[in-house]
């Protein structure tokens, strides 16, 4: 259920936490030594960016290809829906700091850089007035960032090709980031709040770490809960929680509800009666075909209609593609008019068709994951929402951006 | 000795020109929009020539030919 | 009676040279305006494009030899390297072996497309807009046959050719469907200065 680690201290409604109080409270950040790495494997963690990729196994990536490496505090929050790291940025700038100063230490660093979306007002200045307390050298030279407020800013490679050349796209690869990236230096793109669970891995140990979870899930997990629910917002769990719990956390949701959007638009829909035993882990939702991802759990209320919304939500990602390849931005645009025309005018067949045709098409043929993201969340919709797409009448009702799924 | 070698795309770089699939179309169509499909695998021993040619003819330098390996997780 | 042979064959490889080049440039223009029709599919613009360009060395090369050993002229090697090095028509012979020189550039840095890069390659191959028309007013300003009906009238249907085609090309503008797109992307996640 609820465990507050990354959010435990004072109230969030406070603010950022400042530097003393945060040493009060946790101790100094930890000496690195170099079992840092075999630390993190232990504790099993994985990224909380979206991929869930394991971090040790990232780490000696880095650690192999080269010295000098880069690091990258990924603070961009593209996902619309999600809240987990602003809340994390602002209120705990120095758990997601110590994360960042282990990464440079145990990787020997040459520069830290945090990436922060630049809308995100408040968390800009929690980071900002938090580095200025810091004494040590690495976090005193560490550069503040603005990520643009774009969908795909927030990617690796996008977000080292604005290190580069000041602008954030998606890039080729290979070579992939962690392998060559800022300067040509191996270059650890982290999220915010995998280096805040490593600040507290650091101090306290990978069993530390694992002491909490169930189902076989090990550590916690910042979930940011959307949609038709009395309380959205973000909560920390412990991993392998399962949907039901987390919807309970935020005022239960109404039982005739229709679905489940489980990982954000990078995610994928699943029917709200088979979610409710699903256990919010990267592991166990792989074993179903999912993923965390970002770790947004939306809700579409009863009313809703899952057609309008995928439609709605497949127009949003078209419209996010960075133009830079013909499958991606053409193949796109065309599955988001051939939904909107569903949702619009009603069911047929040849668009029906064309959907499943072009997102096979899509799958794979564009320079970033963007793509094959929309194209995953458009097939579970197509098989969650099957009988509406096959009889869908002539409405739109998509929710409005605030309401509805997000 | 015979080579193993699959085409690799610099999907940033592709402009959707079609002439990879005007010379090599065993192994390359176009989608509705233009833009190159590549068959996955190994290039087969009698098309390697074609796709050599059609590797040269890419006015954009989008495409190479590369030893093809196992896909491994980094 | 080689002498006669020598100066006919400079001038007629020197006209050649000015049509296959034409030819060449129209060509190009063609590629990036990525014609296609039925039974004429892409590659054959950019294999014609390619090989029509050797042809043209081939001719320019016999141009120039002949030029060079031909008695009548006093030409050197020197002049066929150093612009405006001759004695013989300085200004208008030297146009022509800048014009030929630039074109060398092109053609070798096109061979090696693939050490130089596609964005290097582009920017130097931007050359041939200066090389053709250069050898155009070479040919006119040194020619013997310069003013004769024949020669005048290539080279005037040659200026016609180029001239509408490139005017064409400035007018169509990109033929890339993401051009415009990709820049209006690109223009809201630059970023050049941190705030």
């Amino acid at each position: 259920m609820s465990r507050l680690r990354l959010l435990a201290g004072p109230d969030l409604s406070l603010g950022a936490e400042r530097l003393h109080a945060h040493i009060e409270r946790l101790g100094p950040p930890p000496v690195v030594r170099g079992a840092l790495i075999d630390v993190l494997e232990t504790s099993g963690l994985t990224g909380r960016g979206g991929a869930s990729f394991p971090v040790a196994r990232k780490w000696r990536s880095v650690a192999h290809h080269g010295s000098g490496p880069v690091v990258v505090a990924n603070g961009a929050e593209g996902e619309p829906q999600s809240l987990k790291d602003r809340v994390l940025m602002s209120t705990r700038p120095h758990l997601v700091l110590d994360g960042a100063l282990l990464a440079a230490r145990a990787l020997k660093a040459s520069q830290v850089v945090l990436y922060v979306g630049e809308e995100h007002r408040a968390s800009w200045a929690a980071m900002a007035g938090a580095l200025a307390q810091r004494p040590e050298p690495e976090l005193r030279r560490a550069r503040l960032v603005a990520a643009p407020h774009r969908y795909v800013a927030g990617e690796s490679s996008a977000a080292v090709h604005l290190l580069e050349a000041s602008i954030a796209s998606p890039t080729s690869k290979p070579p992939e980031p962690h392998i060559a990236g800022v300067g040509g230096a191996p270059t650890l793109v982290q999220n915010v709040e995998t280096l805040a669970h490593i600040a507290l891995i650091g101090r306290y140990g990978a069993d530390w770490f694992r002491s909490a979870g169930r189902r076989g899930g090990a550590g916690t997990v910042l979930i940011t809960i959307a949609g038709a629910v009395p309380s959205p917002g973000v909560v920390e769990i412990e991993a392998g929680t399962t949907v039901r719990e987390v919807l309970d956390m935020a005022g239960g949701s109404d039982p005739a509800a229709r679905a489940v959007l489980i990982g954000g638009y990078f995610g994928a829909w699943v029917d709200f009666t088979t979610a409710q035993d699903l256990a919010l882990d990267p592991a166990a939702l792989r074993e179903h075909g999912l993923g965390l991802g970002c770790g947004v759990v939306g809700v579409i209320s009863a009313r809703g209609c899952g057609v309008c919304e995928t439609a709605r939500i497949m127009r949003y990602l078209a419209g996010e593609s960075s133009a830079q390849c013909g499958p991606c931005f053409f193949g796109l645009r065309a599955l988001a008019d051939a939904c909107g025309r569903i949702a619009e005018k009603g069911s047929n067949a040849d668009d029906l068709a064309r959907l499943h045709r072009w997102a096979r098409d899509v799958r794979g043929r564009g320079a970033c994951r963007h793509p094959d993201g929309a194209v995953t969340f458009l097939q579970s919709a197509l098989h969650t929402f099957a009988p509406e797409f096959s009889a869908h009448p002539a409405h739109w009702r998509a929710q409005a951006p605030g309401r509805g799924v997000a | 000795m015979s080579k193993h070698l699959e085409i690799a795309i610099d999907r940033i770089r592709c402009d959707g020109r079609g002439l990879c699939a005007e010379l090599v179309p065993e192994l390359i169509r176009l989608d509705d929009w233009g833009y190159p499909i590549i068959a996955a695998g190994p290039v087969p021993q009698h098309l390697i020539s074609h796709a050599q040619k059609a590797v040269a003819s890419c006015p954009v330098l989008a495409l190479a030919l590369r030893q093809a390996e196992r896909r491994s997780r980094e | 009676m080689t002498d006669q042979l020598l100066w006919y064959t400079t001038r007629a490889a020197g006209a050649v040279s000015l049509v296959l080049l034409t030819a060449v440039v129209i060509l190009g223009v063609l590629s990036a305006l990525r014609f296609k029709a039925a039974g004429w599919p892409a590659f054959l613009t950019t294999g014609l494009h390619r090989n029509v360009a050797l042809v043209t060395l081939v001719f320019l090369g016999l141009h120039i030899v002949t030029a060079v050993v031909d008695p009548f002229t006093n030409l050197g090697w020197v002049s066929a390297i150093v612009p405006f090095s001759s004695y013989y028509r300085t200004f208008w012979l030297g146009l022509g072996t800048i014009a030929a020189e630039l074109l060398v550039a092109v053609v070798v840095t096109s061979l090696l497309r693939g050490l130089i890069g596609h964005a290097a390659w582009r920017v130097i191959h931007w050359l041939t807009y200066a090389s053709w028309p250069i050898g155009v007013i070479h040919g006119l300003g040194t020619g013997t046959d310069a003013w004769s009906a024949w020669f005048f009238g290539v080279t005037c249907a040659c200026v016609a050719a180029v001239g509408f085609a490139v005017v064409y090309r400035l007018v169509a503008g990109s033929r890339d469907p993401l051009a415009a797109p990709r820049a209006s992307f690109r223009s809201e996640v630059e970023r050049k200065s941190e705030p």
